[in-house]
């Protein structure tokens, strides 16, 4: 088990340095002098050639790269264009509510996508069936920032059930925490809990007509016994993938939700960042998505391992 | 294609799989009643787009402070902004910059999946495997970031943002191509081809292509709802579509801040988006579906 997980991260590894080589070759492919653009409106000459010299725009564009790479291995992913400080200082400050907030999130899903499935597969075919099943696939077209307005407006704004705004952490109390999550959980969860109903519950249908499950049943199992102790187990493996495809999009969602409920998290500093054409900043949180993607996606192969004995071979 | 030209061709012909049962297709993804329910919301929408400036009761960005923030009326259907525009006249034109990004997008897409899922497929070698590593690098990256990062390097605007977002979905193209054409590469058909002397150009074209598009449009029509979705979500952001020109996300951005006086403001942009995007993925169902159905028909009339 341990060599598979060793094998699976050596493999994973090399994305972490080829997306933000990615957006280095971008930076050199863009037509112009991106100092200029990066400089904003009226600049002055000085201020390029600052910008040039900060970006090391005059050396060419593998020594930048390998340059910051070999500066990030250390644990420095320099200063920020405009407020001159480490952007290390700055990803790490606000990690904790994007975390928050990704973690509620998927949590959401896993738990409201399971009940529905679970619901929906008691009775195939039935009423209740073909409800989650269609629910979920309307769901799945609402877009999260929309959804996120649409909680803040009705509960925050017009009936003030929950705070609408900002963020708090875990350490000034769990109520606090929690009440600042719920909402905009909710709509960065809706997707995913749609996606991890559909996966769950055709999987489960499918697991539920296999001959183990029949041997059981014939057994004198009871329906629920097999669903829970027999089925749930084996129909994990494409809810997991799912989810594990679902992680990356969920942070690309917490930038939206982030700037709607206006909380101090990295998706308001990306916004920012490219507002302001802060390039290192950027840079870093590329970099940290990334990360974020490539560990996922470890955790979703070791778990195959878990669910599926024969994938560790 | 016409039968025509199928005749003419040496190698092609009924038996060939890709012109065959092309009707059957567009029958199958006719029955279906959500498919033409969800095409008939697309052509009507797009309808609106073009005529924009007949339909639209006002002009889009002609402001009026006096009657800003007004709710829904019978003068403003469905009321107005933060500088007096009409919701309605914005929502129309909105549908303009909507349907054309994604178009936009889509095409960039194509271009940059198509050709290379072809070549990796057609040819393999070190040249298919650099391409597949790529694309497969592309693909992992969290999408809307990537696209924010294209854009805060080329600059806003919705030419750029969706270029990005192009580029972002380009991987799915191109995993298709790759793999419609690795599964014909070695059909007979495809090697009669080559051993009457066809050029790679010629074969890839008459015999290759009409097997990868079918599959090829299934993913238009998805990515088509992706991008809406997308260009929503980048112009809400402020980096799509620059102001004062009228987007859905740009009217949900409106909407948001001023959320404690118009609340009616979430609603209009919002829903259009969520029946776009809805009635893409229907389609492309559908289109799935049809040729599913006319695929086993065919198999079973061999």
């Amino acid at each position: 088990m341990l060599r598979y997980a060793g094998k699976r991260l050596l493999a994973a590894i090399p994305l972490l340095f080829v997306v933000p080589l990615l957006v280095f070759l971008l930076i050199g492919l863009a037509p112009g002098d991106p100092a200029v653009v990066l400089a904003g409106d009226n600049p002055t000459p000085e201020r390029v050639a600052a910008i040039r010299d900060q970006l090391g725009l005059d050396d060419p564009v593998w020594e930048r790269y390998l340059r910051w790479v070999g500066a990030a291995l250390q644990g420095d992913l320099g200063t920020s264009l405009l407020s001159d400080q480490r952007v290390v200082d700055m990803l790490t400050r606000r990690m904790g509510t994007t975390m928050s907030l990704v973690l509620f999130a998927m949590v959401m899903a896993v738990v409201l996508g399971a009940a529905m499935a679970i619901v929906a597969s008691l009775r195939p075919g039935g009423l209740v069936d073909r409800l989650v099943n269609w629910l979920a696939s309307i769901a799945i077209a609402v877009p999260a920032f929309w959804f996120g307005l649409v909680l803040a407006s009705l509960f925050a704004v017009s009936y003030q059930l929950l705070p609408a705004f900002g963020f708090e952490p875990l350490s000034a109390g769990f109520w606090p925490w929690l009440s600042h999550l719920i909402l905009p959980g909710i709509a960065l969860g809706l997707l995913p809990a749609a996606e991890v109903t559909l996966q769950l519950r055709s999987a489960l249908g499918q697991v539920l007509r296999s001959d183990y499950v029949l041997n059981a049943r014939a057994k004198g199992l009871s329906r629920r016994a097999v669903l829970f102790k027999h089925s749930l187990k084996n129909a994990c493996i494409p809810v997991v993938t799912v989810l594990g495809f679902r992680v990356a999009e969920v942070l690309a969602g917490s930038v939206t939700i982030e700037i709607i409920y206006n909380m101090p998290g990295l998706g308001s500093l990306a916004v920012d960042s490219v507002l302001n054409r802060d390039i290192p900043v950027l840079l870093g949180f590329v970099l940290f998505s990334t990360s974020v993607v490539v560990v996922v996606n470890l955790l979703v192969d070791i778990s195959y391992g878990y669910f599926n004995p024969k994938v560790r071979a | 294609m016409t039968n025509a030209t199928v005749l003419d061709d040496p190698v092609g012909g009924p038996d060939d799989p890709a012109t065959a049962g092309r009707a059957g297709i567009l029958r199958g993804i006719l029955r279906r009643r959500s498919t033409v329910v969800a095409g008939g919301f697309l052509l009507l929408l797009v309808a609106c787009a073009v005529l924009a400036p007949v339909i639209a009761p006002h002009d889009p960005d002609a402001q009026d402070v006096l009657q800003r923030l007004q709710p829904p009326s019978g003068e403003h259907l469905l009321g107005t902004d933060d500088y007096g525009r009409d919701v309605l006249s914005r929502l129309i034109y909105g549908a303009r910059v909507s349907l054309q990004a994604a178009v936009q997008a889509v095409v960039v897409a194509l271009l940059i999946g198509l050709p290379p899922g072809i070549v990796a497929g057609y040819w393999g070698g070190l040249l298919g495997a650099t391409l597949t590593r790529v694309m497969d690098a592309l693909m992992s990256a969290p999408s809307l970031v990537l696209a924010i990062t294209i854009v805060a390097v080329l600059g806003p605007g919705v030419t750029n943002a969706m270029l990005a977002v192009g580029l972002v979905m380009a991987p799915r193209f191109f995993r298709v191509a790759r793999a419609t054409t690795m599964d014909v590469r070695h059909e007979t058909y495809i090697e009669a081809s080559v051993a009457l002397g066809c050029s790679s150009l010629r074969t890839i074209g008459r015999h290759i292509l009409p097997n990868v598009m079918p599959p090829i449009v299934l993913v238009i029509s998805v990515s088509l709802g992706t991008a809406v979705a997308a260009e929503a979500s980048l112009s809400f952001l402020g980096l799509g579509v620059r102001p004062p020109a009228a987007s859905w996300g740009s009217m949900l951005s409106t909407a948001s801040s001023n959320m404690g006086i118009a609340p009616y403001l979430v609603w209009p942009p919002g829903v259009m988006i969520f029946l776009t995007v809805l009635a893409f993925t229907y389609l492309g169902d559908g289109v799935r579906k049809g040729m599913l159905r006319s695929r086993s028909a065919g198999s079973k009339e061999d």
